[in-house]
């Protein structure tokens, strides 16, 4: 914050901000009482008066452009999916190899997908995306699959294993068990979902997850955050009638993700979306380093936005110079108001 | 056993049915897993200022709706339904959303129900919906005006023509109404088959029409045969006053018609179509006067036939131009079917009961009859809408 601005933004306030400040309202309590100086004090861009022009012609505001209401039945909170990850049961192996045992059960449950849209989903573990699976390169992984839905159903694991462990061919029946055994490799962002057939439909109801293997030597420390792009066919027409990250639309621009100024933010980023060629990532106000598939330590590119097909991912590095709410979303405007937008609320930190 | 028992035992038996189905809820093969057959119709969407669209909805089917979120144009919007979100059969609502719509493109409104459903009502091409102030009161009497009442009214000037015309082909001119009547028969049944599928399901757009048409058509029947025996005077008089009462309740459907396209921005008031109503319209008149041509009507009968015939046109413009509703226009241009047909029943009666005449047997009657259809045909060319 630099304190020559205060003065000037008593007066430019109230129309300037009534935006950012509706949007921080949404915010509940998260942060808010923390956070909400830090960016209703920043100095705006010279002319800038974005909510001014909604009172003669309707448009600019963001406002308007998202869901009614909040979720009904809070079974999953994308929130606290962000940064929830499980690293399996572990013990050692006599080799010396470190062994981590995971289970998954796939069952038909109901997600809510936007505030009252409940879409009949298939899922591992009760939830889409299923769990994060997480690991270290060479470990031993063991995942016990159960299947509890109605039909067959399987695991198929992004990575190098046996034949017999891909998930391909070895279709499980209903009620039926498999266990998938492999050394986790390469390191990278991959991902797991189920390969029966119908493909489209099996994959877009909900059967997908992400499976991070670190690097050996690891990466730095850092905020981390999981985000799997993914949209929902509520009505089976062949098209996404909701797009999101992490399965709730406009979760994120109603409850932003809290960062703080400076501090180191790793997003690994998936895309699931069925139907449509390509998902993007576009990240306001700062640019990131990308990690195409996060296989290297190396990033592949400096840049504020990047496009996936399906099934692909990177891994994002990026921290913040300026406080404040800043806006992350495909660039596909379609994807975007449907759904695939969020906000950061950068907190001022006292250290910068 | 009474009688009356004897009439109202299988009623009450299926009374008793009911409740006890409605109580005890469905059975066996009624229960199923799947999910609930859902409809929702979007009757009309509304512009009445810039950034704000009103969508009215009915529940149209069997289950009740919930509107879980609305999209216009493919974005998630914010908007305020005027009452609960759930609606039950044949409940309706109004949708307000904050949508900066653009001046003169179309807009697609969808509604996500609770179980992912999606329903859709379209904006053909965006204009602000006119309220019912005086400007618009005064713009649909005039399209009314246009389409309806200054052509009838001209086409009545051909009563001093038609005085002239030799009985024989006075004849001609019966046929050619026939020919007339039975081109707007069709078209209006037509066009109410055309908005009974807009109809919401529980409507029924089919009884509807059948309702419509048969009870107009069978009403004008039972009453001329109640007036005949009567004695009831004029019969060609009588006969002229149901073709401008069967005209005039078709125009009630066109305007209907024409003021709902006409306030969803579907049609423009231009040159073209008012000289295409103009034309096509103007034969309606010569119809109204073919079975007075060796009668004495006075002015103020004439007037009065014109009246009938024509303004039911401002009024359908008016309640098409403010409300519309698909329910009543199907209605509306269903009775304009049926008071037509009951008409040219009655024209056929009044000529046939002339042997000379020589029916459809004669050249010269088909030739009538055919140059009526070839008229409204070729003047139907100049109609686009």
């Amino acid at each position: 914050m630099k304190g020559d601005a205060v003065g000037t933004t008593e007066r430019r306030t109230p129309k300037l901000t009534r935006r950012e400040l509706l949007k921080a309202g949404a915010l509940g309590t998260v942060g808010l009482a923390a956070s909400g100086t830090a960016f209703a004090l920043q100095s705006p861009a010279p002319g800038a008066s974005h909510a001014s022009t909604r009172d003669t012609t309707g448009h600019g505001s963001h406002d308007d452009m998202t869901t009614v209401g909040e979720l009904e039945r809070g079974l999953f909170d994308p929130t606290n999916f962000l940064t929830r990850f499980d690293t399996g049961r572990v013990s050692r192996l006599p080799s010396g190899q470190t062994l981590r045992e995971y289970e998954l059960d796939a069952a038909e449950i109901e997600v809510e997908v936007a505030p009252g849209v409940f879409f009949p989903a298939w899922a591992y573990n009760g939830q889409v995306p299923g769990p994060t699976l997480r690991c270290i390169e060479g470990d031993r992984v063991r995942v016990y699959f159960k299947n509890s839905a109605s039909h067959p159903h399987t695991i198929h694991f992004h990575g190098v294993h046996a034949s017999n462990m891909d998930g391909a061919f070895e279709v499980v029946a209903p009620g039926g068990r498999y266990t998938y055994e492999f050394d986790a490799e390469p390191f990278g962002l991959q991902l797991y979902h189920c390969h029966t057939v119908p493909f489209k439909r099996h994959i877009h109801k909900g059967l997908y997850g992400v499976f991070i293997i670190d690097p050996r030597e690891g990466r730095p420390l850092a905020m981390e955050l999981v985000m799997v792009m993914n949209g929902f066919d509520t009505n089976f027409d062949g098209e996404n009638e909701v797009y999101a990250v992490n399965t709730v639309a406009f979760h994120y621009q109603k409850h932003p993700i809290v960062i703080r100024q400076g501090e180191l933010v790793r997003v690994y980023l998936v895309n699931v979306t069925e139907f449509d060629l390509v998902n993007s990532f576009h990240l306001h106000g700062n640019f990131y380093k990308l990690y195409r598939t996060g296989t290297s330590l190396a990033h592949y590119e400096w840049t504020d936005n990047v496009m996936l097909c399906q099934g692909e991912r990177a891994v994002l590095e990026f921290t913040y110079k300026h406080p404040g709410p800043f806006m992350f979303h495909a660039h596909q405007s379609e994807f975007a108001e449907l759904g695939w937008i969020g906000l950061f609320l950068v907190e001022e930190s006292l250290r910068v | 056993m009474p009688t009356w028992l004897k009439a109202t035992a299988p009623l009450f038996l299926l009374a008793v049915l009911v409740f006890a189905f409605l109580r005890v809820g469905p059975l066996g093969v009624f229960r199923a897993a799947f999910p609930p057959v859902e409809e929702l119709t979007v009757e009309r969407i509304t512009l009445p200022r810039p950034a704000e669209m009103r969508v009215h909805v009915i529940n149209g089917g069997p289950e009740p709706v919930t509107i879980a979120q609305v999209l216009v144009d493919d974005a998630v919007w914010g908007h305020v339904v005027d009452g609960g979100k759930t609606l039950e059969r044949l409940a309706s609502r109004v949708i307000s959303i904050p949508y900066p719509w653009v001046q003169g493109e179309p807009h697609v409104v969808k509604l996500i129900s609770s179980t992912g459903l999606t329903f859709e009502g379209t904006v053909a091409i965006a204009t602000q919906t006119p309220s019912p102030d005086a400007r618009y009161v005064i713009t649909f009497a005039l399209l009314g005006l246009y389409a309806g009442v200054i052509p009838v009214f001209l086409g009545l000037l051909w009563f001093p023509f038609l005085r002239t015309v030799r009985r024989e082909w006075l004849d001609f001119f019966l046929c050619l109404t026939i020919g007339l009547l039975l081109f707007l028969g069709a078209e209006a049944l037509a066009e109410a088959f055309e908005t009974a599928a807009r109809v919401p399901r529980a409507f029924q757009g089919l009884g509807v029409i059948l309702l419509g048409a048969l009870a107009t058509f069978l009403a004008l029947g039972a009453f001329g045969r109640q007036r005949a025996r009567a004695g009831g005077g004029h019969q060609a008089l009588y006969v002229a006053t149901l073709i401008a009462l069967g005209i005039g309740l078709h125009n009630l459907g066109e305007g209907l018609a024409i003021g709902t396209s006409y306030a969803t921005g579907e049609i423009a008031l231009g040159t073209f179509l008012v000289v295409g109503f103009l034309l096509h319209n103007t034969t309606e008149g010569l119809g109204i006067l073919a079975p007075l041509a060796k009668e004495r009507p006075t002015l103020g009968q004439l007037a009065w036939l014109g009246t009938l015939a024509g303004v039911p046109t401002i009024v359908g413009a008016w309640i098409g131009g403010f409300t519309s509703s698909a329910v009543w226009t199907t209605l509306f241009l269903a009775v304009g079917a049926g008071a037509i047909a009951q008409v040219v029943v009655e024209l056929w009666r009044l000529f046939a009961k002339r042997a000379e005449a020589g029916g459809l047997t004669s050249p010269r009657n088909v030739a009538g009859l055919l140059t009526g259809l070839v008229i409204m045909y070729a003047t139907g060319l100049l109609v686009p809408a």
